[in-house]
């Protein structure tokens, strides 16, 4: 599944552990990316869009995507009723059919990662905390690096940070960097995925740059949104993450996954984000290891799908648990 | 592995009917006998199974004739004499037509020219509906054209047109013609007469007045026809380079108009600081949209040296993505190519640019064994002096050459007989507006590539003909000014 | 058996695609029926949701605004009947369909027409390209009651401008019937807005709307009262066209003049270098 890594020259990849040493190769680096073209990248995703999954390729997809989704609850109100009902959800999504695959994982606030570890034990789902103060990571450093070793400590596998997008659009690019090298640090065997929060950052340019900067800063995953702000997941921002995976493994050899996340709530939608991994970074990256969908409602719209596919029929929201 | 299921577009949609006459004087009929074998029968032919898919009636010197005096009285008596706002109406008429019979026109199109349902559907079609809904409302504002305050058709307009397009073709002919007050004959391409015949229906369905628009199918001998009989006022061709030639010389000295739209090699310029994946997808456009059966195709790359082997990495792992298949597949990107005489030519220049020291590449493909097939594909290694860098191929075939400085681009980029379209891409606006002003061309597309509009002028300079359709532009050629 | 008791319409404003009653609770009679009497805070909603509806319409495609505006026209075309009923001439109701159409035709030509390159003496590509003002307030004319409106209202909506529009006091029938033709032609809510009852009252505050980009003061018959509100305009700098100075003949073209009132002129300049 993860394979074909290609080859690295070893000139490459020791070029661009030079790029983080100052802010002024940061700064080049970064800015000599080649551009985006919007109206371009768009049609390219609108394109990509009108692909036809049917029948055999449909029915693979949706059970890939559900494999796929990271179930998130991120809410002031959340509970621990509220995570052990979406936990329960997570391991048996559909309760009349034992053959709908799990989810990847659950998604939660760092308080509710205890709650979430004890339901999720023995299941093999992944445990994702958002941390750094999410959702807008206005905290001092000693204080976002602390609640990321408290999630990682309470039992979460996997780590939801968020950018420093004030010092980005202000061009500190090496405060960014350092901050993402400090988290790395402090998520210990969890995994880090960043989270670019694309809605604040507007142009293509900067998102790429802002993967680049991730990635070379240590990220395993980079993701699109917290879902909080407006704009959230869209389809030619994520064409334009998963083109900066793709060059910078062919740059680095490392694999990086993408995982967008709010708005994106049909399977209609999570097929297109499927069609565009494949005929962008590849089938490499159509492996729950290499892509997800931080969604909630999403879940509910995949299995309505599956069953019509099963049954022949259109279902209704009766037939699927609100949890 | 990620394989789409196969996701045919049902033919179902098309009333395809087992034979077809001329359509004359707003009505279906069969054509008078021909004089050199007396067969007038053809079929038309899917070009990616080779199936039969009707019989199309070709006309003769009779036939075209009856059908220019048809053209006449209808422009003497009912089109000529009606005001704008009505010619504008019927236009709207046929518009709207056209959108609600647009994916039965969009199957038809793929099934008898080979293009892929995708692009009948989503660019053919609706441009064609745009075309008459643009031309609709001139109708009756010519006196605002900037053509003086009560400008005049020309009367008759024989138009002959080509096989890459059928229907958008026959729309930016009729449409432009109908609006300033003309009355058309129209000679569709021989291998894709059928959504002309069903268009004609479509002006039944609208009432068009009977001889307003007349369609005679045919072959060359009937374009002949039509562009030599002297009740034709105005000559409107698109087609090769060398037809357009010959026209030209049979209308030299007579009183009829002439607009020509011909071929093109047109050069696609990289620069090392274009947006590259954009840039990637523009070339992959520029040569491979309508299997590069396309007269403004990016059939050069000229791609900026510095850049090169990055350009042709992410160029050649793009390529590989592409699908070629079953046109009314809906995720098929490149369909068949139009007959077996387009092929024979394709292959030749193809190995002609392998004999004169080219390097080919394509990626692997499967093609069917039945039907008209060629796999993309990029010349490394060519230069100016090269075949498949000067001569038009007019399939998926790309020739990549290679330039240092803003002004060799535009050197090489000139340096051809022809003079149709040209792609530039990089990122500073005033380099796109430096080379715009130097590029002999009449069509120039800066980080984007085929894009079209019915208010957009389109034509070539030099060998790529003269004249301009679309725009407020294109009611020139249909007026008396 | 008895006869049929007919339902009656009633007559109310039109404003952000729906039909609500004056805030105020007014109406007036006309014709024995009883229309809606727009107040002042209708003209202020109304200018809000006209302001609300100009990016999107204004950011439309050329195209698409000219669809609309012809689907407008085949709807007002299979209403003829209800207009002739009201009282409007057939002859009438025939021209103001095409005028639609006509209208409908320049959304994707006026910027052929009416801008251009401009050829500076220096290394700079130039271009001016028309852009419509914003929000427009017009004051319909009394008659003809349905060519007149419509005359007043397509020209300035076609190039992306929205429009609140004053009917006048004695017309306003076909008005609110010309609003559920808008009301089913796929216009998007807030790009015409028409408020009946008396212009007298709710002109000056609409003239004096400092959200309004733009005054049609066409309808007004009173010199006076026009170059108050003139006047009244001028708070804003509102561009302004004043009532024709010869009696307007209604079924001739209609020239370029009422599209490029309510049009800017940008340009733009870029240089040319390598």
């Amino acid at each position: 599944m993860l394979a074909g890594m290609t080859a690295t020259p070893v000139s490459a990849q020791s070029d661009l552990t030079e790029v983080g040493r100052s802010e002024a190769t940061l700064r080049r680096f970064l800015h000599g990316l080649p551009g985006v073209d919007q109206v371009g990248a768009e049609q390219r995703a609108a394109m990509l869009a009108t692909r036809s999954i049917k029948t055999t390729a449909k029915a693979w997809a949706i059970d890939l995507a559900i494999r796929m989704v990271d179930l998130t609850t991120l809410e002031g109100a959340d509970t621990p009723g509220k995570v052990r009902a979406l936990t329960a959800k997570a391991r048996r999504p559909d309760p009349t059919d034992p053959s709908c695959p799990a989810v990847a994982a659950v998604c939660v606030y760092p308080s509710m990662v205890p709650v979430a570890a004890e339901a999720l034990r023995g299941s093999g789902i992944h445990l994702a905390s958002v941390a750094t103060a999410f959702p807008s990571g206005q905290a001092p450093l000693e204080v976002r690096l602390a609640d990321t070793r408290a999630a990682v400590a309470a039992g979460a596998d996997e780590i939801d940070m968020v950018l420093n997008r004030g010092a980005f659009l202000a061009g500190r690019y090496l405060e960014v960097f350092e901050e993402i090298v400090a988290v790395r640090a402090a998520c210990g065997d969890a995994h880090l995925k960043v989270i670019l929060e694309t809605g604040e950052l507007v142009t293509y340019d900067n998102v790429r740059r802002a993967s680049w900067l991730a990635m070379l800063a240590g990220a395993d995953f980079i993701k699109t949104s917290t879902g909080k702000v407006p704009v959230a997941a869209t389809l030619p921002v994520t064409l334009v993450m998963l083109e900066a995976v793709r060059d910078f493994r062919a740059a680095t050899g490392r694999q990086v996954g993408v995982k967008p996340a709010g708005g994106i709530r049909t399977a209609k939608d999570a097929i297109r984000y499927l069609v565009v991994v494949n005929e962008t970074a590849g089938e490499d990256w159509l492996h729950p290891d290499r892509f997800r969908f931080g969604a909630s409602s999403l879940l509910n719209d995949l299995l309505m799908q599956r069953n019509r596919l099963r049954t022949g029929v259109y279902s209704g929201p009766d037939y699927v648990t609100l949890d | 592995m990620f394989e789409y299921a196969p996701a045919p577009e049902s033919r179902d949609v098309v009333d395809l009917k087992p034979s077809y006459g001329l359509f004359i004087d707003g009505e279906f009929v069969d054509g008078e006998d021909r004089e050199a074998d007396g067969a007038k029968i053809r079929t038309s032919v899917n070009p990616a199974t080779e199936e039969v898919l009707a019989e199309v009636t070709w006309a003769g010197p009779a036939d075209v004739d009856r059908a220019v005096r048809a053209a006449r009285r209808a422009y003497d008596e009912v089109w000529g004499p009606m005001s704008g706002r009505n010619r504008a109406k019927y236009l709207f008429r046929i518009a709207r037509i056209i959108q609600e019979r647009s994916r039965e026109l969009a199957v038809l199109e793929s099934l008898d020219n080979g293009k892929p349902i995708r692009e009948s559907r989503d660019v053919d079609l609706p441009l064609v509906a745009a075309h008459f809904f643009y031309y609709a409302g001139w109708a009756d504002k010519l006196s605002h054209a900037g053509f003086g305050p009560d400008p005049r058709p020309l009367g008759v307009a024989g138009q002959v047109i080509p096989w890459n397009f059928p229907l958008l073709m026959l729309a930016w002919k009729v449409a432009p013609a109908l609006a300033a007050g003309n009355t058309v004959v129209l000679k569709p391409a021989e291998t894709t007469p059928l959504t002309a015949l069903l268009f004609a229906q479509i002006c039944q369905q609208a009432d068009l007045p009977p001889g307003v628009v007349n369609i005679v199918t045919g072959d060359g001998e009937t374009g002949r026809a039509v562009v030599e009989h002297p009740g034709v006022d105005k000559v409107a061709f698109t087609g090769s380079t060398e037809v357009g030639r010959q026209i030209a010389r049979a209308v030299a000295g007579t009183r009829k108009r002439l607009t020509l739209e011909l071929g093109g090699k047109a050069a696609n310029i990289v620069f090392e600081d274009a947006p590259l994946d954009q840039a990637v997808e523009g070339i992959v456009n520029g040569i491979f949209f309508n299997q590069g059966h396309v007269c403004c195709a990016g059939s050069r790359l000229l791609v900026q040296e510095s850049v090169y082997d990055e350009v042709l990495d992410a160029l050649k792992r793009r390529v590989a993505r592409l699908r070629v298949g079953d046109p009314l597949d809906k995720n098929t990107d490149i369909g068949a190519i139009n007959s077996a005489t387009q092929l024979a030519r394709i292959r030749e220049l193809a190995d002609a640019g392998v004999a004169e020291g080219a390097e080919p590449w394509s990626p692997p493909c499967d093609l069917p064994d039945r039907g008209f097939w060629f796999a993309p594909t990029i010349f490394t290694g060519v230069s100016q002096s090269h075949r498949i860098a000067r001569e038009e191929i007019f399939g998926p075939v790309l020739s990549v050459l290679t330039f240092r400085t803003p002004a060799e681009a535009v050197e090489k980029a000139n340096n051809t007989p022809y003079g149709l379209s040209a792609g530039i891409w990089t990122e500073k606006g005033s380099r796109i507006l430096w080379l715009a002003d130097r590029l002999r061309a009449g069509v120039v597309w800066a980080n984007t590539f085929n894009r079209f509009d019915p208010t957009s002028p389109f034509g070539g300079y030099k060998e790529s003909g003269y004249g301009r359709e679309g725009g407020r532009h294109g009611l020139e050629a249909y007026l008396d000014v | 058996m008895s006869e049929r008791v007919a339902v009656r319409k009633t007559y109310k404003l039109f404003i952000g695609g729906r039909f609500p009653r004056s805030e105020s609770g007014r109406s007036y009679p006309v014709q024995n029926t009883n229309v809606a009497l727009a107040s002042r805070k209708d003209v202020r909603d109304a200018v809000v949701a006209a302001r609300a509806a100009f990016a999107g319409w204004s950011g439309a495609t050329a195209y698409n605004r000219g669809q609309v505006l012809y689907r407008v026209a085949e709807m007002l075309e299979g209403r003829r009947d209800q207009f002739v009923g009201l009282g409007v001439p057939a002859a009438e109701v025939d021209e103001a369909i095409d005028r639609w159409v006509w209208y409908a035709g320049w959304s994707d030509k006026i910027a052929q027409v009416y801008g251009n390159a401009n050829p500076v003496a220096g290394p700079y590509f130039n271009l001016s390209a028309p852009e419509p003002t914003g929000v427009v307030g017009v004051l319909a004319p009394a008659e003809p009651a349905l060519l007149g409106l419509v005359s007043v209202v397509a020209p300035v909506i076609v190039s992306g401008n929205t429009v609140v529009v004053l009917v006048a006091e004695t017309a306003p029938l076909p008005a609110v019937t010309l609003a559920e033709v808008l009301a089913t032609s796929d216009l998007p809510g807030g790009v015409v807005n028409l408020l009946t009852g008396r212009p007298s009252e709710t002109a000056p505050w609409l003239a004096g709307h400092m959200d309004v980009n733009a005054l049609d003061l066409t309808g007004v018959t009173d010199p006076a009262f026009a170059a108050e509100l003139e006047r009244v305009a001028a708070g804003n700098l509102k561009r302004v066209l004043r009532p024709a100075a010869e009696p307007v003949d209604w079924y001739a073209d209609p020239g370029l003049g009422r599209m490029t009132a309510f049009l800017e002129t940008k340009t733009v300049w870029h240089p040319k270098g390598v």
